[in-house]
């Protein structure tokens, strides 16, 4: 762990768990990519009733998860989702995870193969406390909720709100719902949320099949 | 291939003072009027279960786990019977006070399984119409059949329902089969090394061995019993073939190489037997094999294993398991190649697909299809198992049935 250069806040905290948690109908069926300890699947199960599998690559992460109970298959998301059956989730979550992705656009579009809607947290290296430490101090960001130097960080993708628009405009999916984490609030709209927020939540569907 | 951890491992473990000591059992079930019917047809009775139990059941009798052993083993699951024993049971590093099946907090039942040879009727048990062994007579049995008997040994013990079915390779068979047949009498599954079927190429492999057996003039059609003789010759035959399929090519290259048995000179002896290491290996093998397995019952199990096929019939496997109501916990290891990942992973999909609590780990290990049973590689297991089972038991899910 490095000296943090930059202080905010700890996106897999409570406040990204609670916006996810209200993007999710009750009693859906809940595909967590990258489920780390499982808190977020485990909230999911007690507080709303869902049916929830994780996924994680972490070996003590899975251990966390049995002993919350909660289904997990110890996978690493990089080598595909074939083991999964098609159409079985209503949403799929990638809180923190699609950053850490080798192809991230391949994965977004396989999920749809699984999932009706994906929910995407990102960080936002937009924010404008990363684009001072990039251009002044002429370093690699690092922040409290990335807070990793560049040769240990499992972020192989830097990316903003602005590329992630990109990417669903690419990938042909539909962004249902942007909301921009600044600080400690979720919003649901901010004027330059690309400056301003260090995360944003996506809630994406597979646009309808263009001619 | 219950003992094949302690023959790998060659040094002679000390007796240790955490060992349980522990009696075989026995019980007589489906007794006149009562019978067993069988899946393919026959009908059997009397049969008596060997089984072993370990801990104590608690007065709500909720902390039951049932432990189903392999295609060779035996109710000898764990601690000794005697101080003197060079060996204790054969999950001994996994079951027991203090361990992943903790029996300070589980009551742990182990029996020996229907056809077997080790204390349950089998072909080698004296049939009491004609006061001889079964022998060829014995009906064809199957997994489904297995666990019947199992079930009414529970019914004995005044359990309903188990915390836990726990079981590799052929025993992961029965955990399905229990949970899926007696949906109400299982909490949680293990499944360990196993598959929905067992493959084509398991099929090969135990059709050499059976062949091996038929092929031995003393077999004499399987009515050796009141012979001196018995067909040790092709039932050793038939161990050293599937010795081959429970390791990998990786571990009996770490273990053997290209070592030789005596020195270091070939001896360009074209009849020499045991030249290498590994030749000498599965010669052991298959001598102490013969010395506690019987050849009739070798031929039913492999049956066993051959026949069970979730899908046989029409339905799909999802279909299939969405009569369990369980959790589960599957492990595979990277290095089977007898049931691989991939034999795994289809029964996780479709515990998926029909909605059930699944949870799923491949762990790496060189040691191939019987890494489960190999103690170096259960600390992982147990960092899986231990959890599974405890949340189950803090659950209360053995109070719920």
């Amino acid at each position: 762990m490095c000296a943090k250069r930059l202080c905010l806040p700890d996106p897999r905290a409570a406040i990204t768990n609670d916006l996810i948690i209200n993007q999710i109908e009750p009693g859906s069926r809940v595909l967590d990519l990258g489920c780390g300890d499982a808190a977020l699947l485990e909230r999911l199960r007690n507080e709303h009733r869902c049916d929830v599998l994780g996924i994680e690559k972490d070996k003590e992460s899975v251990v966390q998860a049995l002993e919350r109970g909660v289904p997990i298959l110890e996978a690493d998301l990089n080598q595909g989702l074939s083991f999964l059956p098609e159409q079985s989730f209503d949403y799929a979550v990638l809180s923190q995870t699609l950053q850490q992705i080798g192809k991230p656009l391949e994965l977004l579009h396989e999920l749809f193969r699984y999932a009706r809607r994906t929910l995407v947290v990102v960080p936002n290296f937009g924010h404008w406390r990363i684009r001072l430490q990039v251009s002044l101090q002429g370093r690699a960001p690092v922040t409290d909720n990335l807070p990793y130097e560049w040769f240990e960080s499992p972020n192989v993708h830097f990316l903003s709100m602005v590329d992630f628009r990109e990417l669903a405009k690419r990938g042909n999916f539909h962004i249902v719902k942007e909301i921009p984490i600044i600080g400690e609030r979720a919003v649901d709209r901010a004027a330059l949320a690309n400056l301003r927020a260090h995360s944003a939540l996506y809630v994406l569907e597979r646009a309808e099949r263009s001619l | 291939m219950n003992l094949m951890a302690m023959q790998l491992d060659t040094t002679t473990a000390p007796v240790s003072t955490d060992m349980e000591r522990v009696e075989r059992q026995y019980i007589t079930l489906f007794e006149s009027p009562s019978v067993l019917e069988l899946e393919g047809g026959g009908r059997l009775g009397p049969i008596t279960v060997a089984f072993e139990t370990f801990g104590k059941l608690s007065p709500r009798k909720d902390n039951a786990i049932f432990i189903c052993h392999a295609l060779t083993g035996d109710s000898h699951v764990a601690g000794r019977y005697t101080p003197e024993d060079r060996k204790p049971g054969w999950w001994n590093d996994f079951v027991g006070p203090g361990k992943a099946i903790d029996t300070n907090r589980y009551f742990v039942i182990c029996a020996n399984v229907l056809g077997g040879c080790q204390g349950t009727t089998g072909p080698s048990s004296i049939d009491p119409a004609t006061g001889v062994p079964y022998g060829p007579d014995f009906p064809f049995i199957t997994i489904r059949d297995i666990v019947n008997v199992h079930v009414a040994l529970l019914d004995a013990l005044g359990v309903h329902k188990v915390l836990a079915v726990v079981g590799g390779s052929l025993g992961g068979m029965q955990v399905l089969d229990w949970a899926i047949n007696h949906p109400d009498r299982i909490g949680a599954a293990v499944l360990l090394a196993s598959g929905p079927r067992l493959s084509a190429q398991g099929i090969a492999f135990n059709a050499v061995g059976r062949r091996a057996i038929y092929a031995d003039p003393l077999f004499r059609d399987g009515r050796y019993y009141s012979e001196a003789e018995k067909p040790h010759f092709g039932l050793a035959l038939a161990r050293m073939i599937a010795h081959i399929t429970y390791l990998s090519e990786a571990s009996i290259e770490q273990k053997f190489g290209r070592r030789l048995q005596n020195g270091t000179d070939l001896a360009y002896d074209a009849h020499s037997e045991v030249e290498f290491q590994v030749e000498s290996y599965l010669h052991y093998q298959g001598r102490a094999f013969v010395e506690r397995f019987d050849a009739n019952s070798y031929l039913a199990m492999t049956r066993v294993m051959d026949y069970f096929d979730l899908t046989r019939r029409k339905d799909s496997l999802t279909t299939v398991l969405s009569k369990a109501t369980c959790r589960f916990l599957v492990v595979s290891y990277t290095s089977d190649w007898l049931f691989p990942t991939s034999q795994s992973v289809e029964i996780v999909r479709a515990l998926i697909d029909a909605r059930k609590h699944v949870t799923f780990v491949e762990l790496p290990s060189p040691f191939g299809h019987d890494a489960f049973l190999i103690k170096s590689e259960l600390p992982r297991l147990e960092q899986l198992v231990s959890p599974f089972l405890a949340r189950g038991y803090q659950d209360g899910i053995g109070q719920s049935g």
